[in-house]
């Protein structure tokens, strides 16, 4: 299995979401992680879904992606070409004693603290999938006390748009 | 359970209660003036936005796609759009009796005329009944748009009585639908369901419209302006892929065209019988695709798949090419896939992208309407012999017409003297002829019916092949007659499945739609009772319906008497022609024939589930006898797990 990112573009419609949650979820494919939000057209939205499935499957998802009438298009984002991101939200545990190591582990992955108490520090920390990861392997000694986490987001390099293409056949 | 009931006290009188307004006789032109519809017909041809209800709005855009008939049961919801539909010229309405009826007989007049079938019925469990005719119609891509009532807008999520979230539910088994939130975009709703129902692949969508949306004001003109900016089908195939197919298919020795239900979607059994006469090449006709050649044709092998016939199975098993048009390698025609035709390499040809691969790989794969791709393939090929490069297969076609001939689909009667079930659709066939439509349920005599009876045309057959529905058989033939009044349409229907879905044999008396049903009795689940025979050691769990062997319950010749109609009864090989002469007489009312037929008669050939194609069988643990060479390629798989699904 490989880790695959689409981004699709759909019509901005209420039911968008659950048709293609459904799709996923009836063909047998795992979502790994999803995010959805408007795009520069209020009338588009963008998902960035990552599937973990072989290169036979993944087409067969795109393909009935692409039946489905309110999705305009389909685009694999090879991570090469492509800026990743996700955030995360990490409630860890922090007193007087711990708190400056910490602190270094949060300088050191350029993340930030975003709110502080006597017993804990909640630390916000963007980046690709791998980065989160690291961050928190070293965190994890401190005690962590919740966890939340964004869908990745992906754009692609470059200059060109594949909002603009879609919308010109569109 | 449909709504406001006069012999039962009112439901839930508080005031609060968002139905309320059913208590009262509220039409909508009782409370606004509304324009007669001759009227509003004739504002609408001017393209001018008139004053309606949005229930008004729905009759005028059915009437403005030219629909002739609806099927349908009206309830609490839907209750604003019958009425104006009483004052409909153009629509006519037939009552069903259950909404599955009304969802089959759409997708049999659908299947039989080519245009799109319409169902309506009200929220709930209106709805919810038509989840099985969705199904269906997503399967064996039927175009039908079903219209369904909601609960008012402000009680959509509240548990509000009669409420089921129809367009969640059929999400996996429509091609789109919709839930209208403004009286305003019915129109455009409905021209795009229509629009989305009939081009690319056909199927079904549904248009879920809540009460107030029918009842509130709203203007309407036609036409609206379609927006579906993420649906472009493609039909025109690509001319690179086209050429690249018509190479192989010179390159061949051994091809096999494998026609699909594409074809006959496609409307292109003209084009396909040119294709075949110009290229020589042997056919072979899904279940789906019956009588897109005629089987009368020297180059149709016949059905292929699990009860295929020798030379179909075999001729897709041995070829080095396969033309796939419309088809789509479902299970029960490749058996085994990673066993399925070994040597052949695939040209795939399909309106669906998505189909193309999907089960076995393409090496070219062909994007486009049937009809298209037949006629630009033609045109190659054609360029092709004109050239002296077109592909010899003298060699091949004798061989596989030597299997048509060696192993032609047969029966061997009964020796108790009993009526054999095939040869009653033998009969049937010959008796009533190519032009007639025969419409099957699920199960053996569904195999039967296509194997025995002679397809010569398209839209004579049809069945639920994809999801196999029993019980779709007389509603589905109801429709069907009623798109094809001047022709005699069968219901060839098991017990089983009669049991599920003749209530609409009232529909047919009442509506004047003389549908004959033959049901091939067997008092048994008999496909289910066979796999019993052949994989269960003979226990028959759960599989006798008691329908002819020791007692009759139900008596069908009883039943079809109560119904007003006319009930007829054949148990002995000798009345068979008669009897079904008796039934082609009539033609006033519909007719019921129990067929009691030999309840152990099996389907075969039969390639058990799972397991290769190879292991095809042409009785009860008897393979094809081949010449020597031919049987020393073949190994019998005899450890298969027969128990595939």
């Amino acid at each position: 299995m490989s880790k695959h990112t689409l981004s699709v573009l759909v019509e901005n419609k209420p039911g968008v979401l659950a048709r293609i949650a459904a799709l996923f979820s009836r063909r047998g494919f795992n979502i790994d992680s999803l995010a959805v939000g408007e795009t520069e057209h209020p009338e588009v939205s963008r998902m960035t879904v990552v599937v973990d499935v072989e290169d036979l499957p993944l087409e067969q998802v795109t393909k009935q992606l692409n039946k489905l009438v309110e999705v305009l298009k389909v685009v694999e984002l090879e991570p090469g070409s492509a800026v990743q991101r996700q955030v995360m939200l990490i409630k860890v545990r922090a007193d007087a004693a711990t708190r400056s190591q910490v602190l270094e582990m949060v300088q050191m992955f350029r993340a930030k603290v975003v709110d502080v108490a006597t017993e804990s520090l909640t630390i916000e920390a963007t980046g690709t999938s791998e980065k989160l990861t690291a961050l928190l392997e070293v965190l994890e000694p401190f005690g962590v006390r919740e966890l939340v986490q964004s869908g990745m987001v992906a754009v692609g390099r470059g200059p060109r748009s594949i909002t603009d293409r879609a919308l010109r056949t569109a | 359970m449909r709504g406001p009931r006069t012999t039962s006290p009112p439901r839930r009188p508080e005031s609060g209660d968002p139905d309320v307004s059913d208590t009262r006789p509220a039409t909508p032109a009782a409370l606004h003036p509304a324009p007669s519809p001759a009227q509003v017909a004739q504002q609408a041809r001017a393209r001018t936005p008139v004053e309606v209800t949005g229930a008004q709005s729905l009759v005028l855009s059915l009437e403005a796609m030219e629909v002739d008939t609806v099927f349908g049961i009206p309830g609490g919801t839907i209750l604003p759009a019958y009425d104006p539909l009483l004052d409909s010229s153009k629509v006519r309405h037939i009552l069903v009796r259950h909404e599955q009826g009304a969802g089959h007989a759409a997708e049999g007049y659908a299947a039989a005329t080519g245009k799109v079938g319409v169902c309506m019925a009200t929220s709930g469990p209106g709805a919810t009944n038509l989840v099985t005719p969705l199904a269906d119609a997503y399967m064996d891509s039927v175009p039908i748009v079903a219209i369904t009532g909601q609960v008012v807008s402000s009680s959509i999520g509240t548990d509000a009585f009669q409420e089921a979230d129809i367009r969640g539910i059929t999400m996996p088994i429509t091609k789109h639908s919709y839930l209208v939130t403004d009286g305003a975009d019915i129109p455009r709703v409905i021209a795009e369901a229509f629009h989305i129902a009939s081009t690319g692949r056909p199927g079904p969508v549904l248009v879920d419209i809540p009460k107030d949306v029918l009842q509130a004001r709203t203007s309407f003109s036609w036409p609206p302006k379609i927006a579906l900016p993420g649906y472009h089908p493609v039909t025109r195939p690509h001319g690179k892929q086209i050429r690249e197919a018509a190479r192989l298919i010179a390159a061949a020795e051994r091809p096999v065209l494998y026609v699909g239900g594409g074809v006959i979607r496609a409307r292109a059994s003209e084009e396909l019988r040119r294709f075949v006469e110009l290229t020589q090449i042997p056919v072979v006709t899904t279940l789906m695709a019956r009588g897109a050649l005629p089987d009368s044709h020297p180059l149709h092998l016949g059905m292929p798949g699990m009860h295929g016939s020798v030379a179909a199975v075999t001729g897709l098993q041995k070829s080095d090419l396969i033309i796939a048009l419309g088809a789509r390698f479902d299970d029960r025609v490749t058996g085994q896939l990673s066993t399925f035709a070994p040597e052949a390499r695939i040209v795939h040809a399909d309106i669906d992208p998505a189909e193309i691969s999907k089960n076995r790989k393409a090496d070219v794969p062909i994007v486009g309407d049937c009809l298209a791709v037949l006629t630009d393939l033609a045109d190659a090929v054609d360029a092709d012999l004109e050239a002296g490069r077109g592909g010899d297969y003298a060699e091949w076609r004798e061989r596989v017409a030597g299997w048509k001939e060696t192993f032609p689909v047969g029966y061997t009667p009964p020796e108790d003297g009993t009526l054999s079930p095939q040869l009653v659709i033998e009969r049937l066939g010959a008796i009533a002829g190519p032009e007639a439509v025969y419409v099957a349920g699920v199960g053996q005599h569904q195999m039967w019916a296509a194997q025995f009876v002679q397809y010569e045309r398209p839209n004579a057959w049809l069945n639920s092949g994809g999801l196999g529905t029993m019980g779709y058989s007389v509603p589905a033939a109801m429709g069907a007659q009623v798109g094809e009044p001047d022709r005699v349409v069968w219901a060839v229907d098991g017990d089983g499945c009669f049991q599920m879905t003749n209530q609409e044999l009232a529909t047919c008396v009442i509506n004047n739609i003389p549908i004959k049903v033959a049901i091939i009795n067997n008092s048994s689940l008999g496909m289910v009772r066979q796999w019993q025979t052949l994989f269960y050691n003979e226990r028959y769990s759960n599989t006798d319906l008691h329908t002819s062997v020791g007692s009759r319950v139900p008596d069908f010749v009883k039943l079809a008497d109560a119904y007003g109609c006319v009930g007829l009864r054949c148990e002995r090989p000798e009345d068979v022609d008669e009897t079904i002469r008796q039934a082609m007489a009539v033609t006033d009312r519909p007719v019921v024939v129990d067929f009691v037929v030999h309840r152990d008669a099996m389907v075969w050939p039969m390639v058990p589930a799972g397991v290769s194609n190879d292991a095809i069988q042409v009785a009860r643990d008897t393979a094809p006898q081949w010449d020597r060479e031919e049987s020393e390629a073949i190994e019998q798989d005899t450890d298969a797990d027969h128990d595939g699904q």
